[in-house]
This record gives structure tokens, C-alpha cells and sequence, in this order.
């Protein structure tokens, strides 16, 4: 169980709107994350740069960690199972959608996009549903 | 030039990730569950994102080319097909499953868990299925 953190979660996510600001003006591209992923490890187009996005999402919390003296909390399911097939319906279902938390949830609702609406709209309300299920069988109480 | 900015603007997209919380599957999982100890933050992640986002984009909507004179790209797709609804719904439970989805997922490496690594291995594999549907 976590607390309601409604200032640092703002926070957090006016800082992800920045980047996403400064991408979109400086590249000219949308900050999806599962496509800069895909298309880092697939395609040959703005590979470099699609790389080095992906290496500064991992940079920059590093450098938070080292920063920031409070301990930042990570708790994950200790099922491979789950993570698998997890990690397997994310990569597929991102693809066929085209998009993911970020380049639905934020790039395409800033954009007013009717598809991103409807996609966000339909993977929250899977997830609460996967949860809700899970929780009938003992999983995250 | 847009390598280094890809590079910066990934680094604040991972700052900004860790400080909304997003970087905790548990936190994902609270905010997923609104039957039982439900965790709203992450709607302000979301809020957060879109209120700083959106206007910016409103102001650039008309220009064609990037501050760096690259070609301004944008999903020119307007229709709400069975792909679209399929694989949000596929997204959805992975994202309940685990509680990660992509940005998080590889931000989460630096927790140095094999759970990061597992998860990325078979969201890859699931990147590369998408072919055959």
C-alpha cells in the first residue's frame, strides 16, 4: 500500500511534460516511449537518437538516487510468470496501439487526439480490471 | 544536436518519473486498485504531464519544422480501429500485471532488480510479435 502524494506526483509530471515539450521542439517528434524503444531496437532511422532518449531515462534517476539522500522505493511482484507475460502483453499491445502511457496518456491527450483518448481510456480501465482480478486470487493485498 | 537533446530531454523524462512515483510498480498497482486502498496520485502524474504539455503544443501546432529545422512528425492516423482498442486493452493488463509500463520499466533499472531486465526481454519480444498480428 502506498500514500497519496499529490505534490511530488504533480511535480513529477509537470517535469515529464518539460521533456516532453523540449523533445517535441527540438526533434520534432512525439515522446512516446514504447515507440522511441521499439524503434531504438528495431529501426535504423534516428537510432542513435532513439538510444541515447532511452539511456538518459536511466541516467537521469541514476543521478536522482546519487542526489536525492531519501530512499526511493521499488516493489515488484516476485513472480517471473507474471513479469513475462507482463512485459509481453506491454510490448505487444503498445505496438498494435501505437502508443503507451506517454505517447497516449500524454503526447496524444495534449494534442486533443480522439484515437489517444479512447486508448488511455481503455488501458486504465483494463488495468483496474487485471488488479481487481488478481487481488480475487490473493495477489496484491 | 538532436542527439544530445534525445539525450537530455530522456534524462528529465526519467527524473520526472522517479520523483511522481511512477518508478514503483507498488505505486502503479495502488493507483490501479480503486477497490481497495486506492492511490489517486497518479492522476496528477498524468495531469501534471498533459497541463504543461498541451499548451505548448497548441502554440507550435502550425509550424512544420523543429527549433533544430528537423521535420515535424505527427501521427496523421484518425481512426479508432480494432488494433487500436485491441492492443490498448493487451497494454492495460500487462500494466496491471506488473505494474510497469515502458518509460518505468527501463527507468527501473537503476533499482538493479533481474525483474527490470525480465520484464524488458519480454516487452522486446512482444515489440517484435507485433508483426504477425
Amino acid at each position: 500500500m502506498t500514500n497519496f502524494t499529490p505534490i511530488s506526483s504533480l511535480l513529477g509530471g509537470l517535469i515529464i511534460g518539460s521533456a516532453v515539450v523540449l523533445y517535441f521542439y527540438t526533434t520534432g517528434r512525439l515522446a512516446g516511449i514504447s515507440g522511441i524503444f521499439a524503434n531504438g531496437l528495431t529501426a535504423k532511422n534516428n537510432r542513435s537518437s532513439n538510444l541515447l532518449f532511452l539511456l538518459g531515462l536511466v541516467i537521469g534517476p541514476s543521478m536522482y538516487l546519487f542526489i536525492n539522500d531519501q530512499e526511493v522505493s521499488f516493489k515488484i511482484t516476485n513472480s517471473y510468470i507474471l513479469i513475462i507475460a507482463a512485459g509481453f502483453f506491454v510490448g505487444l499491445g503498445t505496438r498494435m496501439s501505437s502508443g503507451c502511457t506517454s505517447g497516449h496518456g500524454i503526447c496524444g491527450i495534449s494534442r486533443f487526439s480522439t484515437r489517444s483518448i479512447i486508448a488511455t481510456i481503455s488501458f486504465v480501465i483494463t488495468g483496474v480490471i487485471t488488479v481487481f482480478v488478481l487481488q480475487q486470487f490473493g495477489l496484491y493485498l | 544536436m538532436d542527439k544530445i537533446f534525445s539525450l537530455v530531454s530522456g534524462l528529465i523524462f526519467g527524473v520526472g518519473l522517479m520523483i511522481s512515483g511512477m518508478t514503483n510498480p507498488e505505486k502503479v498497482i495502488g493507483f490501479l486498485s480503486i477497490t481497495h486502498n486506492w492511490d489517486a496520485s497518479l492522476i496528477f502524474v498524468m495531469g501534471g504531464g498533459i497541463l504543461f504539455t498541451a499548451p505548448f503544443f497548441f502554440l507550435l501546432r502550425k509550424k512544420n519544422k523543429s527549433a533544430l529545422g528537423l521535420e515535424i512528425k505527427l501521427p496523421q492516423n484518425t481512426e479508432i480501429d480494432r488494433k487500436l482498442l485491441l492492443g490498448s486493452v493487451l497494454f492495460g493488463a500487462g500494466w496491471g500485471l506488473a505494474g510497469l509500463c515502458p518509460g518505468p520499466a527501463i527507468s527501473s533499472l537503476v533499482f538493479l532488480s533481474p525483474m527490470s531486465l525480465v520484464f524488458l526481454a519480454a516487452m522486446f519480444a512482444g515489440v517484435l510479435a507485433n508483426k504477425y498480428f
